[in-house]
């Protein structure tokens, strides 16, 4: 079983368009869409829900005011300010409240708890390609995200395993931190999708830092390559120098937002443009990349 | 007043909007801009200012001390996020995990893991004009975006005293990391663009903001791609839409290149002087 991993570093460069056009034309494949922050992916593969399960991660404090002496000592030790406190009731404001438990540790009355928070769902799916999909929702303003992604993954492995299944196509999310790290750790090739501005270059000179302390394969995609060609051709010339595969790439090109519009792929919104395209860059990764 | 610049989705011009938007309000006003989407700030792209400030971002992780400690195995029971482990008689700490929250250091009986500094990114401080320009860069590797951009509003609350506007770019979707950098906004800009997908990630973002309690208005991109959905929504919603960027591909080909678009692009222009002019209602009536 083969795990591949698409980011990009920036958002909106394309990853999901093009995660979307692989997932049509991939066989054998299970889809995770491991942008847990702002899932997108199922609103072009229209997924059935098949199996859904609660996500629970870390817990917050609450405050048994019945039982709490206002000594004080919670709030003196909180180094995330999240104990309130309002003329003698002491409260924990839960956006602020990591769930650290040292309140619950010092409390010398015993009257704060830890309760496991409730902070997302995740979903496996049938998508109208046939495919199965996992994805999941996080609750807002919820942490622990990197945790939610490594949740999506494993229930995609699963179920590849489960149908014999031998590939797993992971859309990620932008950015370096917690969730890209967790989706990159396990994976077997890694496709960044970039574009040709300073801000994409840039952003993807620091995701690819970050994936080499992974050591993991990985090919480029130069997404709207026309709208800077001197910065494409710095973008390809990164690429060389650091051995990452320029896959191909692909023109500005309004086909992108109508295929979304319409709910589609780009492969299902103009096949005779987009088909053998991404045919070819499905059997380059999985043929001779990995 | 402090104004977040925030999206659900990625990409849809939330950077472009923050640096033309304090570029043209420092004309007239001392402002400031904190490039506060510290995995990948890119605002300092378009801003050419002079450095003033350079400086290490930390926090506080555990250290072991071996000599002082007993193996009493309390630091691994007390951790919620599982940084400390106990392997046989060594006790390791895994500080990408640590949240300093000091229970560990505080709590052990024989005081063997004192609190130790963990680069966490860089601070940098630029005057360009009446613009103060303060950017933080999270250390690649690091997971926990949330410390550092808490770290760069407490730098802010102190130099930026006397600025009209703080204008602060978010990163993109709606977890803790952008909590952490709209909570104390007195004003949310949404950016978005009039696609499914730029739709249903701004619904997230609505929702987070409501969940904040933040007075909000949006500011939708590349109008003339997708369709009519999302002014439905905004009006359905009761959401101002402040201004309507066309869809252009100068104004594409400008950023690419870095550049500024307000002082080429006259439509676009227009759509900022709206937008200051909806603030300065707001601002004067704090």
């Amino acid at each position: 079983m083969k795990e591949i991993v698409i980011i990009s570093g920036k958002g909106g460069t394309g990853k999901t368009s093009v995660a979307a056009a692989l997932a049509s034309v991939a066989q054998n494949t299970v889809i995770a869409d491991c942008d847990v922050d702002a899932a997108d992916m199922h609103l072009i593969l229209k997924p059935k829900i098949k199996h859904s399960d609660n996500f629970y991660s870390g817990v917050k404090a609450k405050i048994e005011t019945r039982l709490c002496v206002s000594c004080g000592e919670c709030e003196r030790i909180c180094r995330f300010n999240a104990i309130i406190h309002t003329s003698g009731t002491y409260t924990v404001n839960l956006l602020d409240c990591e769930g650290c438990g040292y309140c619950y540790n010092i409390c010398p009355a015993g009257a704060i708890n830890l309760v496991e928070q409730l902070v997302g769902q995740y979903f496996l799916s049938d998508t109208k390609l046939g495919s199965k999909l996992a994805h999941a929702q996080l609750g807002i303003g919820a942490d622990n995200s990197g945790k939610l992604v490594a949740t999506v993954k494993k229930e995609a492995k699963i179920a590849a395993f489960r149908n014999q299944i031998d590939y797993i196509l992971v859309d990620g999310s932008p950015g370096i931190g917690c969730p890209v790290i967790s989706s990159l750790s396990g994976a077997d090739f890694v496709l960044l999708v970039t574009e040709p501005t300073r801000s994409g270059l840039c952003d993807l000179q620091r995701v690819w830092e970050l994936t080499t302390k992974f050591k993991i394969p990985a090919g480029c995609i130069i997404n709207k390559k026309d709208i800077n060609l001197p910065i494409s051709e710095e973008i390809t010339q990164y690429l060389q120098k650091n051995g990452i595969y320029l896959v191909c790439s692909l023109p500005y090109d309004n086909d992108f937002s109508q295929a979304i519009t319409t709910g589609q792929s780009l492969v299902e919104y103009n096949p005779s443009k987009w088909k053998k395209l991404f045919v070819n860059i499905w059997k380059t990764i999985t043929k001779e990349l990995i | 007043m402090k104004v977040a610049i925030a999206s659900g989705k990625g990409g849809t011009g939330k950077t472009t909007l923050a640096v033309n938007l304090a570029l043209r309000t420092a004309e007239t006003m001392d402002v400031s801009l904190l490039d506060l989407d510290v995995e990948e700030p890119n605002s300092g792209i378009f801003i050419q200012g002079e450095q003033i400030e350079c400086q290490n971002i930390y926090r506080k992780v555990p250290i072991w001390k071996q000599e002082s400690c007993t193996l009493c195995g309390k630091c691994v029971n007390l951790c919620q996020f599982n940084a400390i482990l106990k392997l046989g008689d060594t006790i390791l700490v895994l500080p990408e995990l640590c949240h300093s929250c000091y229970a560990c250091s505080e709590l052990c009986p024989s005081s063997a893991l004192p609190m130790q500094n963990m680069v966490l990114g860089q601070l940098k401080h630029y005057r360009y004009g009446k613009l103060s320009f303060i950017e933080s860069k999270l250390e690649i590797g690091v997971e926990m975006a949330s410390p550092l951009i808490r770290q760069t509003l407490d730098f802010a609350k102190i130099i930026n005293s006397k600025v009209k506007y703080q204008f602060q770019d978010c990163s993109p979707g709606a977890s803790c990391a952008v909590i952490t950098a709209t909570k104390d906004a007195d004003f949310i800009l949404l950016v978005t663009e009039p696609t499914p997908f730029g739709l249903y990630d701004l619904n997230l973002a609505v929702e987070t903001m409501r969940h904040l309690g933040k007075p909000m208005a949006v500011v939708v991109n590349r109008v003339g791609i997708g369709n009519d959905e999302v002014f439905s929504y905004c009006e359905a919603q009761g959401l101002p839409v402040w201004a309507r960027f066309p869809n252009q591909r100068e104004i594409a080909e400008l950023y690419s290149r870095g550049e500024l678009v307000y002082s080429v692009v006259e439509a676009f222009c227009q759509g900022i002087d709206q937008i200051i002019s909806e603030l300065e209602n707001i601002r004067n009536k704090l």
